[in-house]
């Protein structure tokens, strides 16, 4: 099944390569290519700050024979310009589908840019609720973090929606797309992209590899996607932060260890009568992931507050 | 649908009037904390509250949404001298004032801990008022921001299918005759007034826990005045004194009229 299609898109990309790339203002953001017609921007494991202008998430470029579809927007219509300039730099092809795999804001400040140039928005059914819900206090947040380059940044309609159990396939030209919506884990509207054609795996945020995994959605829940991850046939994954590629599904170990060991902490000092401030005072480890030092104790709060009511 | 909550509502009006006005004027003759002690204490004078009671809070909250914090009294709860409420102020929230927690002489110790939002970096600070109407003030500086405005975690439909669901978690054994700290969490939306809805992009009408009445074989535990500024799914954390088994009652009131009522049997097999 993956074989003839892959063959045809690494002729392809041959011949992308040769064409010259288009002068553009922007300066094209570097991209990875993992697999033929796959390519990947690496985020910077950073907080949000002027200088990384909310690129720290990994964003993806899928190329079919007719068209192209972006995995999330990053984190700023100056990133997203970057992105769109990269992707011209390397083809034509009309840029139909944006993809975005959940409502934060490096996945989703972008998007109106690949908006007006004629991509169809695509998210979990509840991606548009949540970010009616957040958009504006994300927008003000961004713009006091990154400065210019959050400028017109915009809230753009989902127009296709992925229900939970019911999947969705996007066909790029020779390149089958599955979408796929998960119940409330990272996020309560986490989407997976896998691209059939070479075994990818695109996760968004429910797989962080070296940043640290933020709890914005539940983490018995969370725990419980990861088991049916597991399950997807990839070959390898582009986690929503870390490396461009990971194998697959090894890369979960981490993360599931970490989400496995707070949640049974976090259940040992509710059952000790310990508060959410003495455990704050006295965390379970954080391990040796980046960007620990707020997102542990967030996690902490997050998973005392949900799992107290166990 | 009563008129006490919007005369409530209009000392929050009033609140943020006057603290635009103080803050307006060129030299910040007032600062907010003047402001609150003239319209929840009639200018009554306020001592440091040093050796009367501390206040724990974060210096840097993680989560602006909920912040927990605890009131601890240094005097021990007895007819002659007890402490009668402890105020919880949180000065730059646009709802300053979070909590009045009311005592009786039997509570054992007005020691307290519950979970509050932070809109912006402020001074957060607990008033105790002693049964003769002296007050003490400690206040802690807290860095947190946006946790009034922030978005309901959980939707409306969820948060109002759980509304009223009580949890009360107490010690393995109940120790009679000394304070034994119980912890109730009260399931709330604690809408703030100040958060959007998801589907119709309206301000969500504040909708919060007002009262909670705790009693102890039907004598008064505490009372508390709760508003806008307690965290979604409010926690309360306070002493009782049991002298032997007993029923403890939860009577628990929002702006909307909704009450609810649990009781739990503590102590029998102690």
């Amino acid at each position: 099944m993956r074989s003839a299609g892959v063959r045809r898109r690494e002729v392809l990309l041959g011949s992308v390569a040769l064409a010259a790339p288009r002068p553009s203002a922007a300066e094209p953001l570097p991209l990875v290519a993992i697999a033929p017609g796959l390519f990947v921007h690496a985020g910077v494991h950073e907080d949000f700050a002027p200088s990384n202008r909310g690129g720290i998430a990994n964003l993806a470029v899928l190329l079919g024979e007719e068209a192209v579809a972006v995995v999330d927007a990053g984190g700023s219509p100056a990133q997203a310009r970057d992105l769109l300039a990269a992707i011209r730099a390397r083809t034509d092809r009309p840029i139909r589908h944006l993809i975005l795999t959940h409502h934060h804001p490096d996945h989703v400040m972008g998007a109106g840019v690949f908006r007006a140039v004629g991509a169809r928005i695509w998210g979990h059914a509840r991606l548009e609720a949540a970010l009616r819900d957040r958009f504006a206090v994300y927008r003000a947040a961004m713009e006091r973090l990154l400065g210019p380059a959050i400028a017109g940044a915009e809230a753009v309609p989902i127009e296709e929606t992925v229900a939970i159990g019911k999947p969705r396939r996007i066909d790029l030209g020779g390149r089958p797309l599955e979408l796929v919506a998960w119940p409330t884990a990272h996020t309560d509207c986490d989407l997976t992209v896998f691209d059939l054609g070479t075994d990818t795996l695109l996760a968004g945020d429910l797989l962080f590899s070296r940043r640290m995994p933020v709890i914005d959605g539940s983490l018995p829940g969370w725990l419980a996607v990861m088991d049916e991850l597991a399950r997807i046939p990839a070959a390898r994954v582009v986690p929503g932060h870390g490396p461009v590629s990971a194998p697959w599904p090894e890369a979960l170990g981490p993360q599931r260890r970490y989400l496995e060991e707070l949640a049974a902490a976090v259940r040992r000092a509710i059952r000790a009568g310990r508060s959410l401030p003495a455990l704050l005072a006295d965390p379970p480890p954080a391990g040796d992931w980046l960007l620990s030092e707020d997102n542990h104790p967030r996690n902490i709060t997050a998973a005392y507050k949900e799992l107290e009511w166990e | 649908m009563s008129t006490h909550p919007l005369s409530r509502r209009r000392v929050l009006v009033s609140v943020a009037a006057a603290s635009i006005s103080a803050l307006s004027v060129p030299v910040r003759a007032q600062s907010q904390w003047d402001v609150l002690r003239e319209l929840f204490f009639e200018n009554r004078p306020v001592a440091d509250g040093t050796g009367v009671i501390e206040l724990e809070a974060p210096a840097r909250a993680h989560d602006a949404a909920l912040v927990e914090v605890a009131v601890r009294a240094l005097l021990p709860q007895t007819p002659e001298r007890y402490v009668r409420a402890v105020h919880l102020l949180i000065d730059r929230n646009p709802a300053p004032r979070a909590a009045v927690f009311r005592f009786s002489p039997r509570t054992g110790s007005a020691s307290i801990a519950t979970r509050i939002r932070v809109n912006e970096y402020t001074p957060v600070r607990a008033v105790a008022e002693l049964d003769d109407g002296t007050l003490f003030t400690v206040e802690r500086f807290v860095k947190a921001s946006g946790g009034c405005s922030a978005p309901a975690s959980k939707d409306k439909e969820v948060a109002y299918a759980r509304i009223g669901k009580m949890k009360l978690v107490q010690p393995e054994k109940l120790t009679f005759g000394a304070p034994n700290e119980l912890r109730l969490l009260i399931s709330h939306p604690q809408y703030s007034g100040m958060q959007i809805d998801q589907l119709t992009r309206n301000w969500i009408p504040a909708d919060h826990l007002e009262t909670i009445r705790i009693t102890w074989n039907d004598e008064p535990v505490l009372e508390i005045e709760a508003d806008i500024s307690l965290s979604e799914d409010p926690m309360i954390a306070f002493h009782l004194v049991p002298e032997g088994p007993g029923t403890l009652r939860v009577e628990a009131s929002d702006i909307k009229g909704r009450r609810f009522v649990q009781t739990w049997q503590l102590g029998a097999g102690a």
